[in-house]
């Protein structure tokens, strides 16, 4: 089976379902927002959402993770965690899906991180695709991620009464068999998902003036644009840009003691390359002065580094950084300044 | 199992868990600098490149990353030299004889020494840049034919300051290797050259194309010296620095010590003049 069909009426059994399989995290409601939670309740998960809060990375790159237990008096280390433990992602956008698929390209650059990839190991990602704009801020058309392209076991659309589900893995297709409500889909209902597609076409545009090519040769040739000290001037260095963001993986380590002060464990929890002290060494020396400095690496780190190392673009189009930042720097003006400064040149 | 396998094996399966180390040796040899000897458990040797660097774990503090200043030539033992400059070296510098601390590492890419044989070696070393120079210097005394003429330059601020005095006095003995030290500021025993390192290297006879030149020191001193050893038509490829930058797991994921694109924990932190050339703007070594 390649493609199957479940009624909308039958979404919460299946569900219900998949709440029984492994712990299952979807998104829901909170206040005017949404977030990715565990699912308690299968009435609460909301699949018509903008992204939520904090992409799932939570779930796959923790906050806070445990990297080793220690004690320093004898000195010893020993495992944090013995078990990881099977999820799913309910409900996760083509843009997240990007994001889980840039991060693993690099936890398995050599030298491998063991952590991603034991939690990786036991995820599942059952996707959905939008048929429609999440609001102004996404740029997932020009980064060619408002389609899925992988990286996901199952991928659910919309289709009105129904969903159609593309199993995509192995893993995936043990999930909708044997249950009398997912059957396989119809010739009718795979011409309904290409008429969807096809609608689609006219809804989403490239967000930015040029196509992806010109945008990395732009950022090649912008080192120096005045367009940084702009974005440096309003960036107010909280961080929220690059803690919101899928495709974030700078971290610091923390060792948490114990009251007796002799035993411990080790963390490693997210940092912000937009922290003043980032990049600054025990001597004073600070190797990246200046909040424009820092949004330029930040938007290198998107752009051009990763297309350079690994062949891809580290911006999944989410729109998470320009809808949380407080000093309303957008991701789609800033880039599309440089389009069009190069473009004057 | 062969050392390398284990040390290699360790990297790969755990690489943030740190390798019980004890310190077998430890004295204060300036005002603000202490010297450790140091084995790993079990004795395997730590067999490093001369310019690699470890991570100093003390459980409750955290991790640092920490240029090894001995020779692999030095078997069963390696060393480091630490300015006590924050939270972290400070409690390093509590640490005697007989504590555990943790390590992992060997990181990074090392002086090019394979290289560098049977090239004539200009080694350009500022106040602590000394200490990853010094593994290089030993190394090269005890694969001394391997190497053509060596001479070393080194500068700091003040006499004080100076770094394995006992070592560099035996260095200016030795004909075989030239040696020449210049202070900032002199006090009054001081006998020796007064004034910025930059003004050593006119003076110096070399063979450019046959010479490698390898600075270590702070950033503003690199910029001065890379112009002066550009100036002595050492090629681009020859010249040799090694950066230092904050770093957190040595294994090119953390962010901290990425200079553009590049992560100094493994690309570096050793790299040619050839290669800092090609950064735009991030990298505050490259000479102006």
């Amino acid at each position: 089976m390649k493609y199957a069909s479940l009624k909308k009426a039958n979404l919460n059994d299946w569900l219900g379902h998949l709440k029984k399989k492994a712990k299952l995290y979807a998104p829901r409601k909170k206040e005017n927002l949404f977030v990715f939670r565990q699912v308690k309740e299968v009435e609460d998960v909301c699949l018509e959402y903008i992204p939520t809060v904090l992409p799932p990375k939570k779930y796959y790159f923790p906050q806070k993770e445990k990297l080793f237990k220690f004690s320093s008096q004898p000195f010893k280390t020993a495992k944090a965690i013995d078990k990881f433990e099977e999820f799913i992602l309910f409900g996760v956008h083509t843009c997240d899906i990007a994001g889980i698929q840039c991060l693993d390209v690099v936890f398995r650059d050599a030298p491998e991180d063991p952590n991603y990839l034991n939690r990786k190991d036991k995820m599942t990602i059952i996707g959905i695709e939008c048929l429609k704009y999440c609001d102004k801020y996404a740029n997932c058309t020009s980064m060619g991620n408002h389609v899925p392209r992988g990286g996901y076991d199952l991928m659910m659309v919309d289709l009105g009464e129904k969903f159609i589900i593309h199993i995509n893995s192995e893993k995936g297709e043990k999930l909708v068999t044997g249950l009398d409500y997912i059957k396989e889909a119809t010739e009718a209902e795979m011409s309904l998902l290409e008429r969807a597609r096809e609608a689609k076409k006219k809804i989403f545009k490239e967000e930015f003036i040029g196509p992806l090519p010109k945008v990395y040769d732009t950022f090649d040739k912008s080192f120096a644009s005045a367009v940084w000290k702009d974005v440096g001037r309003r960036c107010v260095a909280c961080g929220n840009c690059t803690a919101v963001c899928p495709t974030c993986y700078c971290f610091d380590t923390q060792d948490d003691l114990e009251l007796s002060l002799d035993k411990g464990v080790r963390y490693r929890i997210w940092n912000s390359c937009q922290m003043d002290d980032f990049a600054k060494v025990a001597g004073g020396e600070d190797f990246r002065k200046g909040r424009d400095n820092r949004q330029k690496h930040r938007y290198y780190r998107k752009f051009k580094y990763p297309v350079d190392k690994f062949n891809r673009y580290f911006c999944t189009g989410c729109g998470r950084c320009t809808r949380t930042c407080m000093a309303d720097i957008s991701l789609i003006e800033t880039v599309n300044s440089l389009l069009s400064e190069e473009g004057l040149q | 199992m062969l050392e390398r396998e284990i040390l290699l094996e360790k990297m790969r399966t755990t690489p943030y868990l740190p390798m019980k180390a004890t310190i077998t040796e430890a004295q204060m040899v300036t005002d603000k600098e202490k010297f450790f000897r140091i084995q790993l458990e079990n004795k395997i040797n730590l067999g490093h490149i001369p310019g690699q660097f470890v991570m100093v774990s003390i459980f409750g503090f955290g991790e640092a990353p920490i240029s090894v200043c001995s020779s692999p030539s030095d078997k069963g033992y390696f060393e480091l030299t630490v300015r006590s400059a924050g939270v972290f070296t400070d409690r390093l510098h509590k640490m005697a004889k007989g504590d555990e601390i943790g390590i992992r590492g060997p990181f990074g890419k090392g002086f090019p020494i394979d290289n560098m044989f049977g090239y004539d070696v200009m080694i350009v070393a500022g106040g602590l840049g000394i200490v990853p120079l010094r593994s290089l210097i030993r190394y090269i005394m005890h694969n001394r034919n391997d190497f053509g003429n060596v001479q070393i330059l080194l500068g700091c601020r003040s006499p004080r300051e100076l770094l394995f005095e006992e070592e560099t006095k035996e260095w200016m003995k030795r004909s075989e290797i030239k040696f020449n030290c210049t202070v900032d500021r002199a006090d009054p025993e001081w006998k020796g050259n007064v004034g910025l390192i930059t003004t050593l290297i006119p003076g110096v006879d070399i063979n450019p194309t046959r010479t490698y030149g390898v600075v270590v020191g702070p950033p503003i001193m690199y910029k001065f010296v890379i112009v002066k050893l550009l100036e002595k038509k050492i090629p681009e490829h020859q010249i040799v620095v090694s950066l230092e930058r904050r770093m957190r797991c040595g294994l090119g994921k953390c962010g901290h010590c990425q200079i553009e694109g590049v992560y100094v924990c493994q690309s570096g932190p050793v790299f040619t003049y050839n290669d800092l050339k090609k950064f735009k703007g991030e990298c505050h070594e490259k000479a102006v």
